[in-house]
Formats: structure tokens, sequence, C-alpha cells
């Protein structure tokens, strides 16, 4: 029986106001006879950054995707804002996309459309936001990511740390609620990995909800609030980074950490 | 016995040719436009609509377009109408190119990476709007060459349409080499039209081809 | 406004729809064999050889793919006899077919050859193998494992072709279906009866050269 360490937040991170603005319980996934999700419960506070760790095949990414209905799940709940996911209703599915970005791994930056538009095309469209105010936003998101000059630029013209930026600021232009980050950094050079998380650090800084999967160990030890640790389709650890980084319980969380120095 | 020139084989071929392309050209467009309303059926999701068009396309690519002309031209008359060859044939041809041009597209479409697919969502917009915006822009792309490759199909069919009494370059050809008594002059020219015809879009399209590949690295 | 549709006065002749069907399939079977053999050589010639040969066999691709099979198929029933080359129907049918297909299978075999990765012909050479043993047992056997899906469509597109060979009389599925609508006056229904046993053909012939190809022709 998996351990599920829990320390109280209250007792060793700052305190964040309001009812959870994810809340799930007892989801469980399959694809298939295969339960890759078997029965998980999680609430986040408004806030909060919380870093999700684990093997390969632990489910964390797909977690992270049945959050914003890029995957259904089977069985339990999961709201956002209080409103439950709806994977049928196609309105509903659109509604929780505003309040929920997400990043992805290999950018998916628009190939087709400059720098400025991939930022400006789904504020013009889904919020119907005037052209000109949108690009007022979009430079001013470009600038906020580091991007200022590359407004007019292609994304095949741009390094992969900057087209993750700009994948950033993509996101951040429909003022969601709550990002989802889905190792970002992992298709990266090393080199192009530190600027990039360093823009997901002021994010947090600035009172952004982040749910990111990571393997940037020291990075979500410096800047998450909560670290889960996933095993097998299950949260076996959760706590405090100093707690499940210096104090593992469990042997899986142990030789997981242990793999990682190697 | 009339004794007949290699100028007057070749004029009235010519004369003839001209038919063979505003047949191509009305197949072509016809087809594109039939082709791209079945592509974006078949993108509905609507499960009986996409299983329909999948058998259409099963249907033109699996049967001989011969048959396909003849059906149309003797189909249509059952119902009473009095069908002109035109119409028959450009209704059969119109047909087989749009099961063949969405087959291509719907390719073109396949081709377009998952994660654009997922970012479009992600960002919320509406399944239209992740079609117009972002999957066929792309999609358009990929499409143009392989679509201009096709001409050549669609002008080597029109071959076919003198076997329901179509007046094109093959036709001719026959009459001519009837009246003649000259089939190897008259076939090697009618040969060398067609040529002359599909060789210059089919270099096209090889251009187009490698266009396309060259920007993808 | 009736329309009365007669479908078993042309099932009756069944008999004969049969012979045409395996005429077609004769005439599919034979033009592939020798059309792949074509293919192979050529496809070969057209990566591997000297200029001279590279350019005559070039122009043989591009003049047949750039050109109606039926157009084809009248030059060398019709064309060739002023020449002094008389040949029956089925023999021209044949020829034409070969040469047709012998044409595209050059480019699908020749873009498989090609897309054979270096290091399988360096490995082969470094085992002292000669140029013929690197071609027929390291290259070829994967290309058309590869290509084959493409060789396959190629091969039921030139036995769909072969409806226009009835034109000169080759007593194939479509000739049938001519014979018995001219006795009959049925001619709608046996086209169509005709045209489903195309699809059926096509269908069945796509299983069964992707069964026989792994087996037979390439290995697994």
């Amino acid at each position: 029986m998996p351990a599920v360490a829990e320390t109280p937040i209250a007792a060793s991170a700052p305190t964040h106001a309001g009812a959870p603005i994810v809340n799930i319980t007892a989801l469980r996934k399959s694809y298939g006879t295969n339960e890759v999700l078997k029965g998980i419960d999680l609430k986040v506070v408004r806030g909060e950054v919380i870093a999700i760790i684990g093997k390969s095949g632990s489910g964390k990414s797909t977690l992270l995707r049945c959050i914003n209905g890029l995957e259904e799940f089977q069985d339990g709940a999961l709201t956002v804002d209080g409103k439950p996911l709806l994977h049928d209703s196609a309105m509903a599915m659109r509604e929780l996309r505003q309040r929920v970005g997400m990043i992805f791994q290999s950018f998916n930056l628009f190939p087709h459309l400059s720098v400025g538009r991939n930022i400006m095309l789904a504020p013009t469209l889904v919020k119907k936001t005037d052209k000109v105010d949108a690009a007022e936003h979009a430079r001013k998101l470009l600038l906020r990511v580091g991007l200022a000059e590359k407004f007019d630029a292609m994304p095949d013209q741009l390094s992969g740390g900057q087209q993750q930026r700009v994948a950033i600021a993509r996101a951040l232009a429909m003022e969601p609620a709550v990002l989802l980050c889905d190792e970002i950094t992992s298709a990266l050079d090393p080199e192009l990995v530190g600027e990039v998380l360093r823009v997901v650090e002021s994010l947090a800084d600035e009172g952004m909800t982040l749910l990111m999967v990571t393997h940037e160990m020291s990075f979500a030890r410096k800047v998450s609030d909560r670290v889960i640790f996933m095993h097998q389709g299950r949260v076996h650890e959760m706590g405090p980074p100093a707690e499940v980084f210096g104090n593992p319980q469990t042997p899986e969380l142990q030789q997981f950490l242990s793999s990682l120095h190697d | 016995m009339v004794d007949f020139t290699f100028w007057d084989i070749f004029r009235n071929l010519l004369l003839a040719a001209r038919w063979t392309v505003v047949l191509s050209l009305i197949a072509f467009i016809g087809g594109g436009l039939v082709g791209a309303l079945l592509l974006l059926a078949r993108l509905s999701r609507i499960g009986w609509v996409e299983r329909l068009v999948g058998a259409y396309v099963q249907v033109f690519q699996g049967t001989p377009l011969l048959m396909q002309l003849f059906l149309a031209y003797f189909g249509i008359g059952l119902f009473g109408f009095n069908v002109s060859v035109w119409f028959s044939v450009t209704l059969a041809l119109t047909l087989y190119t749009s099961a063949y041009l969405t087959e291509i597209w719907r390719g073109c479409v396949v081709a377009i990476p998952k994660g654009q697919w997922e970012a479009a969502q992600s960002l919320a917009l509406s399944f239209g709007e992740l079609l117009r915006h972002v999957v066929i822009p792309q999609a358009l792309r990929i499409a143009i060459a392989p679509t201009v490759g096709f001409m050549v199909q669609v002008i080597k069919g029109t071959a076919l349409a003198s076997v329901v009494g179509f007046v094109e370059l093959t036709r001719a050809g026959n009459m001519i080499s009837n009246v003649t008594y000259q089939p190897f002059t008259v076939f090697a020219c009618v040969a060398l039209m067609y040529f002359a015809l599909c060789y210059p879009i089919s270099l096209y399209a090889q251009f187009l081809e490698r266009k396309v590949h060259a920007s993808r690295r | 406004m009736q329309i009365q549709l007669d479908f078993a006065a042309v099932l009756v002749q069944w008999p004969f729809l049969l012979r045409g069907v395996l005429w077609t399939l004769g005439l599919t079977a034979v033009s592939m064999a020798i059309g792949m053999v074509v293919g192979i050589a050529c496809a070969w010639a057209r990566s591997s050889g000297p200029l001279a040969l590279r350019v005559v066999v070039g122009a043989y691709v591009e003049l047949i793919r750039n050109t109606p099979f039926i157009v084809q198929l009248f030059f060398i029933f019709f064309g060739l006899p002023s020449l002094g080359v008389k040949l029956g129907p089925e023999v021209a049918s044949v020829i034409a077919m070969t040469m047709n297909l012998g044409a595209y299978a050059t480019e699908i075999i020749r873009a498989g050859i090609e897309n054979t990765p270096r290091g399988q012909i360096e490995a082969a050479q470094s085992l002292a193998l000669n140029r013929v043993q690197v071609f027929t047992r390291v290259v070829l056997p994967p290309s058309l494992k590869r290509v084959w899906p493409a060789m396959v469509s190629q091969i039921i597109i030139v036995m769909l072709g072969s409806a226009v060979c009835g034109q000169i009389s080759t007593e194939e599925l479509s000739y049938a279906a001519n014979v018995i609508q001219a006795q009959n006056f049925r001619t709608f229904e046996a086209y169509i009866i005709a045209t489903g046993i195309y699809l059926l053909l096509a269908i069945a012939l796509r299983r069964a050269l992707n069964w026989a190809g792994p087996r037979f022709i390439f290995g697994r």
C-alpha cells in the first residue's frame, strides 16, 4: 500500500486565500485495459506552485492533460474554478481552456504565423479582442518574456528557448488562472533551459497558479510550494519541497531521488 | 486515294486537343470543389458521414475509370433524361477527380503534427477556428505539389472519354487514323501531344515538391 | 416513371463473366511478373548505370508516365503493324500493360533503393560482397519491403486499367460485359455488375499481394 505522506500546507508554506482552484477527486484513467491513473485526489489552491515528479510512465503528463481536457478520464471528478469538467460539451471545454493554459514540451508554435500573430490568434478569435489591442498586449507579453524585438519573426528563426518563451507568452495572452507546464524544458539544449526557467520563476513570484511536470529538481525545490511524487498512477508522496527532497519516506521515492544523482 | 500530309494530321489533332484541355480543366476545377466539400464533411467527426465519404473514395479508387464513364453515360439515360455525352463525361470525370483529390488532401491534413491540434485546443479555439487558422493553412502548403501532380492523371483520364464517343484528342486520333491509314504516325503524334501537355506539369509538380521539402528542413 | 432493372439476365451469363475475370487476372499476373523485373532492372540502371543508359531509361519512364494508357495500347496494336509488327489483341495488351507497369515500377523501386541507409551498403562491401550480391541480397529485399504498399497500389491501377483492353477485343471483364449487354440490352445492369466485380477484385488483389509480398518476394 503506497504511503501518501502529506504535511499540512499551513504549517510550512505561505497561506493562500480562497477555495481550491483545481479540485480532483478519485480520478481514474485507463488506456484500454491499462489503468494509468489509479485514483488521484488533489486540491490546488489559487497561487500555489506545484511540481509533479516521478519516473516516466508514472502518469504525470496524463494527469496534467486531464486537467485541460486533452485526455478524458473514466472515473472520479475534476472541477476547475468550481466548474466540473464536461467532455461532451464543446462550449464548456472552450470556457475551461480560457481559464487553464498549457505549455508543451515541443512548444507547438504555429509555424505559418509570425511570433506576434501566434500570440494574438486566440485572444482575437476567442475573446473577440480588437486587433490593435491584441497586438499591444502581445508586445507587452513579449517584453515580459524578454523577446520584445521578435514580434515579426517566424518561429523557425528562433532558438528552442526563445520558442518556448513565445509559447509561454501565447498562453499568458489568454490570461489564464492556471498554467500547466508539461516538461517544458525537456526538449531544450542545456544552455537554453535557464532562460525559460527564469520566466516561469517570475510567473510564480507574481502569484500565478502553476502545475509543472518537471525533471528540473533544483528548480522545483526552489520555486514550488508543494511537490508531488507520482508512482504507478498514484500520488505516492506529497509535501513541501524540503520534506519531499530532504526526507523521503517511501523506498520508491528514495530510489527515484538517488537515481537522479547517478 | 487522298494523300494526307503530316501537317493535315497534326492540324486536326491539335484542334481536337482543345477539347482535351477544356474537359481537363472542367473536371479538375469541379472535382476540386466537390473534393473540398467532401474533405470538410470528413473532418466533421460525424461517424456515418466519415464512413460514407470513405466508401465513396474506395469505390472510385477501386473501379476502372472506363466503367465509371460507361455507367454515367448509360445510367443517367436510364432515368429518361436525354443526356449528352458532354454532361455524362464531365460528371464522371468530376466525381473521379473529387475522390482522388479529397484523399490526397486528407493525407495532408493528417500529416499535420498532433501537437498543433493540441496547442490550438489548449488556447480554447473552436474546431472551426482550429481548422481555418491552424490546420488548413499548413495542410495547403503540403497539398499543392500532389494536387498539381494529379492534374496529369486528369488529362490522361480524358482520353477514355473517347470510348463513349466524346471527340477529344484520342478519338480524333482514331478517326484520323482510319481515314489516313497512317496509324503509326497518327498515334505517335497523339502520344507526343499528351506528352507536351503533361510533362511540363509533371516537372512543375516535382519542382514544388522539392521546394516544400527544402523549406521543412 | 418506372425503371425496370433485370440483374438476373446478366447474372445468368456468369460463365462468360468468369471467363472475363480470369482473363483480367491473367493479364495482370503476367504483366506484374515481367513488369516488376523490368522495374528492378531499370531502377538499377537509373540509379547506378552509365549515363547513356540512364537517359534512355529516363525517356522511357517519362514517356509512359505522361501519356494515357489507352494511347499506348492503340499505338502498339494499331500503330506497330504498319512497321510490319502485327500483334494479336492479347499479346498487345500484355505488352502495353507490362511496359506501363514497368515504368511506374522503375520509379517506385528506385525510390526504395535510393533510401537504403548508406551503412547497409558499407557493411556489405566490408564483408567482400561483389556489386551484384550487394544489390540483390542487401539493397533490393529491404527496398521492396519499403515500397511494397506503393507497388501494390500501382499493380491494382494496372489491373483496373486493363478494362481498356476490351476496346481492342481482348476478352477480359469489360469486354464480357459489353458482349452481354449487346445481346440482352441490359446495359446498365451489365456494367454495374462488372464494376462491382472490379471492386471486389481490387480489394481481394490488395489483400492477396499484401499477404504474398512478405512470403515470396522480399522476406519478412
